[in-house]
């Protein structure tokens, strides 16, 4: 307890105050042909918190995420970005100001390591040493030693590869970081390394994260506050701690889904 | 070894025609690189254009060559040179392997890494020419290649309409029932295509995504 606990409890939940709302859903909705993916789905996304969109495959959470950075345009409802309406802004620049990590990472194969993770910042023209330098600093970062630099992304392994991918969404040091099941595809063993490192780095980094994830331990890991989803439809925002002990129907069946000790899970991230 | 007499003996004309059949074969494949490659690109991206393209290609390449060069022998302007009958013959024919293959190299380009990069805000012209075009550049190239060999032995028949090439000693030969001055035509050709199919060959597995 005591001090330290106090400061890395700020860490993940943000103090009520003082939370400045980054992304904001209002009433959205997103049907394709007759299937009505998302329905009237509301949610605050406030800065600096890691919120964890949890739920089972086709709740619409992928697509939930999608819509932040606009590669799904909503059928009705808009979607906030810093305030603004997110199709205020060109995309291009909507989408560089969104770093975006996705399942198997999906680095470009046919370049190397630092052309991967350079590749934002070249294509918005910052000077080659400035892209070194920033390269290097993430690659540091992402626990990548140095010679990783010019293999390619068939050449690595799968927790590399992923390490890459959030270097890479890094890149532009972008405010706000989507990701959608960034370690859905690792064994345990690395998943729960980078599920480590990745609190070690929002402590250090504090962006607004939106995370998604089927796996409830993942979520109670590493959230600031999970979103359930189910159906297109939001079913609650709590905490972690809050939810292993609601009693909201839903939330309940999906922590007896993952058994026991859950509790633990919840707490291992804030202690 | 008295095919290899005659060519020698007639080593100046042989020159010439092989250059006559490079020249035909070059520029027809150039040509087709310059349509079928952006007509593959557009119809990977419009998907709902690829099975009327690809067939009219297909069509093309079910005309028989002479029957084509009969035809478009009346077109005025193409008439007037045989060359350029020839040209746009070949081209027409090299269509086909150039947009299937740019097609199919495009479209297998993994989707997550194109969402991957459209995500992180590359415009489309950026995903073209950094992501899908690297990529598939091996395969188009494949394409080429197919298409090269193919226009190797069909500028044979351009001959048939006094476009030159490596035919005339192939015509001449059939005229004269002479083998000898049929193989003149003929292994040059062979070697032609065989050095095109290494060449380019070897591009591509140079130029091949890891």
């Amino acid at each position: 307890m005591g001090l330290r606990y106090e400061l890395r409890y700020a860490g993940r939940n943000m103090p009520e105050p003082a939370a400045t709302p980054v992304i904001e859903f209002r009433d959205v909705s997103f049907r394709v042909g007759q299937t009505q993916v998302l329905s009237s789905f509301s949610l605050l996304v406030f800065k600096g918190e890691t919120l964890v969109l949890l739920g089972r495959s086709g709740s619409g959470k992928t697509t939930t995420l999608k819509l932040i950075n606009r590669l799904v345009a909503p059928t009705t409802g808009e979607i906030y970005v810093n305030g603004r309406p997110n199709t205020d802004v060109n995309v291009t620049r909507l989408r560089r100001g969104i770093g975006y990590v996705i399942q198997d990472a999906g680095l470009f194969p046919h370049f190397t390591v630092e052309r991967n993770i350079g590749l934002v910042p070249s294509i918005e023209g910052w000077p080659k040493e400035r892209i070194r330098s920033r390269t290097q600093e993430l690659m540091q970062l992402l626990g990548l030693s140095p010679e990783m630099a010019t293999r390619y992304p068939h050449q690595l392994s799968g927790g590399q590869r992923q390490r890459v991918g959030v270097a890479r969404a890094l890149a532009a040091d972008p405010e706000i970081l989507a990701m959608d099941e960034p370690f859905a595809a690792l064994d345990p063993l690395t998943r729960d390394e980078l599920q480590r490192e990745f609190l070690l780095l929002q402590q250090r980094l504090h962006k607004t994260v939106v995370f998604v994830t089927h796996d409830l331990r993942e979520a109670l890991r590493l959230a600031s506050r999970i979103a359930l989803m189910e159906a297109g439809k939001l079913v609650t925002v709590l905490t972690p701690q809050e939810f292993v002990k609601s009693s909201d129907p839903w939330v309940a069946a999906y922590v007896r889904a993952f058994g026991d000790g859950l509790e633990s899970a919840a707490n291992r991230g804030a202690s | 070894m008295n095919v290899l007499r005659f060519m020698l003996h007639n080593r100046g004309q042989v020159l010439e025609l092989t250059v006559e059949h490079l020249w035909l074969v070059g520029v027809s494949t150039v040509f087709a690189m310059l349509i079928g490659i952006p007509l593959g690109i557009l119809i990977a991206h419009r998907r709902r254009l690829n099975k009327p393209v690809l067939a009219a290609a297909n069509i093309i390449q079910t005309i028989p060559s002479l029957a084509l060069f009969g035809f478009l022998l009346p077109v005025p302007w193409l008439g007037d040179r045989s060359e350029r009958l020839a040209i746009l013959a070949l081209t027409l024919y090299a269509l086909l392997p150039i947009i299937r293959n740019t097609y199919t190299g495009i479209t297998g380009v993994d989707a997550a890494v194109l969402e991957a990069g459209r995500g992180m805000g590359l415009t489309e012209s950026q995903l073209l020419f950094q992501v899908e075009l690297p990529l598939a550049v091996s395969v188009i190239l494949s394409g080429v290649r197919i298409a090269i060999v193919v226009a190797v032995g069909l500028a044979t028949i351009a001959a048939a309409i006094g476009a030159g090439g490596l035919g005339e000693f192939i015509f001449r030969g059939l005229a004269m029932v002479d083998n000898r001055v049929i193989l003149a035509g003929a292994i040059p050709a062979a070697i032609l295509a065989l050095l095109a199919d290494v060449g380019v060959g070897w591009l591509e597995r140079r130029l091949r995504a890891r």
